[in-house]
């Protein structure tokens, strides 16, 4: 088997008494979407956190790349090519569309220290964002201000930020919450083809999608990883049923 | 054009033509007072850029505003007196010119900014005003100690400094300077909120967590904005001790990183010309109002509350709206 883009290896955070991590060793293949269920609260974020670089894990590991990256920050993390996505908007609100778009390509291209050229003036990193924003449905919002967009824009303004990383992985946290039917529609069929540009550790609450999508699924309850496999494994699981998909409403 | 552009053109027009008329008027009186305006506003063109552009809440301005003022000072008061300012290992005499002068005060006030910044960005909100405050309190109180040069009672120079090819001593010449060095300010804030940094810094001051994710370091960008507004409201503290041909710890005291910061806020923060405004308001104020009352200051306070209040872009957002995005 080949060695995993992006892995954890008996990651443990607590907060206070809150085991919100408890050993969670999991990896992300190149070509999958890898799909992290379970219910609010199950620690999915935090693990994100962990995975990308806001947070510190107070024991076990971070691999990427065959690097050991627990001991990096965000950006460094970013560098070598890991793009991630917030289940909380963290957008430049007083921007428009396309200068998020913007900031993420000069972040990819390492090019914040220019100050005589215009950020947004034509030519190849402009495509970029631009190719971005029409990836995820927002070409005609470029000029819009993040501020006006809906919920669901924002979540697509969020991928296309990603997108213009050109990464190596993404880890995406809710990428589909208040899309809507037609908006999730266009987003699975993005990560559906993205998969092999990148491999996504995708953490999603709606089950249509996660189930159209994943190659595998993990299912994290309580900060513990009580199973993984296909999906068919995972609809199988009885203990799965039991503790996440039967409390389901 | 938007209505900021119009605005701002008008604001050029004012600055050239006012002073301009006062001067064929024979009022060198009102011309002075409008180069302190325009220094002022040179200063707070630098605050701007940190706290505008940055979101970095600098209470400590006068800091740079000061290490400007004082490196006209001291070299000037080195010429004037034919002692070298030092003779081993090397020989460094006093100048009596203006663009040297400023060289060392932008080289100077930048390095102050640096330091300042690299121990004040680890902290931030009230902590970051606290620090930077501090910082400024300090250097105050080593000039108030710092007898060479004059301590507590400043360090007068006899004769304004000079520019190639100017007469500084007309007022409308030194006002003329004074005018193009602020435009080139303005410019310079221009250019780099448009630019790639601009929009780095901008987002580092509204999400920080983005910026990282997207593998930039925005305390980084923060500390190059905050050396770069140092080093521009160092530079308006050279010319402010020319304009007065006077240094003193006044201008390193609190009180000054107050007033800096008010014009900021009362003309816009992150407005191009809201310093413009903001130093203009306040200086025309000074002058009508602080003949008629020493509280005159209070009057102020009661705009500001105002503006803070009611007008979050200041007086220019008053006037032109909200500012645009960039599309
Ligand atoms: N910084 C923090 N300090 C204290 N507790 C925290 C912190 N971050 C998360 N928690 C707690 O850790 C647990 C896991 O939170 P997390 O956000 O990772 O869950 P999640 O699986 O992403 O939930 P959701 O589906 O609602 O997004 C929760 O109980 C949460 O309250
Ligand atoms: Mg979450």
């Amino acid at each position: 088997m080949p060695e995993p883009i992006l892995s954890a290896r008996g990651i443990t955070k607590s907060f206070g008494a809150l085991k919100a991590s408890d050993d969670i060793t999991l990896d992300l293949r190149a070509g999958e979407i890898h799909a992290v269920i379970g219910p609010n609260g199950a620690g999915k974020s935090t693990l994100i956190a962990q995975l990308c670089g806001g947070l510190a894990p107070d024991a076990g590991t971070v691999q990427f790349l065959g690097h050991d990256v627990t001991r990096e920050g965000t950006a460094a993390r970013a560098r070598r090519g890991l793009a991630r996505t917030f289940q909380i908007s963290a957008l430049a609100m007083e921007h428009s569309v396309i200068q998020n778009a913007t900031l993420g390509c000069v972040g990819a291209t390492g090019t914040p220290w220019r100050i005589v050229s215009r950020a947004l003036r034509r030519g190849p990193l402009r495509d970029r964002a631009e190719q971005a924003l029409a990836r995820v449905g927002l070409q005609d919002h470029a000029a819009t201000r993040v501020a006006d967009l809906s919920h669901g824009q924002r979540r697509q303004l969020e991928v296309a930020v990603a997108l213009t990383l050109q990464p190596k992985a993404f880890v995406m946290d809710e990428p589909m919450a208040g899309l809507g039917a037609e908006g999730s529609a266009q987003m699975t069929r993005l990560l559906h083809d993205l998969r092999h540009e990148a491999p996504i550790l995708l953490v999603e609450h709606d089950m249509d999608a996660v189930f159209a999508l994943a190659d595998r699924i993990s299912v994290l309850v309580y900060g513990q990883v009580i199973a993984t496999g296909t999906v068919d494994e995972i609809r199988a699981h009885p203990e799965v049923r039991a503790a996440y998909l039967g409390d389901e409403t | 054009m938007s209505r900021e552009t119009i605005l701002n053109a008008l604001l050029v027009a004012g600055l050239v033509a006012l002073p301009l008329g006062a001067h064929l008027a024979g009022e060198p009186f009102t011309v002075t007072l409008a180069t302190r305006a325009v220094i002022l506003a040179l200063a707070a063109v630098g605050l701007n850029i940190a706290l505008g552009l940055g979101g970095l809440v600098s209470l400590g301005h006068a800091a740079f505003f000061g290490v400007g003022g004082y490196a006209m000072g001291i070299l000037a008061s080195h010429a004037q007196s034919y002692v070298p300012l030092m003779e081993a290992p090397f020989l460094i005499e006093g100048t009596k010119s203006m663009p040297v002068i400023w060289l060392v005060a932008v080289v100077a006030s930048a390095l102050a900014a640096l330091l300042i910044g690299m121990l004040s960005l680890r902290t931030s909100g009230v902590y970051f005003i606290m620090i930077t405050l501090a910082f400024g309190q300090m250097l105050y109180y080593f000039a108030i100690g710092w007898a060479p040069y004059g301590g507590e009672d400043g360090l007068p120079i006899y004769v304004r400094n000079g520019f190639p090819g100017l007469n500084t001593l007309v007022p409308i010449q030194f006002y003329a300077l004074c005018l193009v060095v602020l435009l080139l300010a303005l410019a310079l804030h221009a250019v780099i909120a448009r630019s790639p940094f601009g929009l780095a810094l901008d987002a580092a001051r509204q999400v920080p967590e983005r910026v990282r994710a997207v593998g930039l370091n925005p305390t980084r960008l923060k500390l190059a904005a905050f050396t770069l507004s140092g080093a521009i409201t160092g530079l308006s503290g050279a010319l402010f001790a020319d304009l007065n041909r006077f240094v003193s710890p006044t201008m390193l005291s609190w009180q000054m990183s107050g007033e800096i910061m008010v014009l900021v806020i009362l003309g816009g923060t992150g407005r191009l010309f809201g310093p413009v405004v903001g130093a203009a308001v306040f200086v025309a104020l000074d002058h009508h109002l602080g003949g008629l009352t020493e509280f005159w200051q209070v009057w102020l306070g009661v705009i500001l509350l105002a503006v803070v209040l009611f007008a979050r872009g200041g007086l220019i957002g008053l006037i032109a709206g909200e500012r645009r995005t960039d599309a």
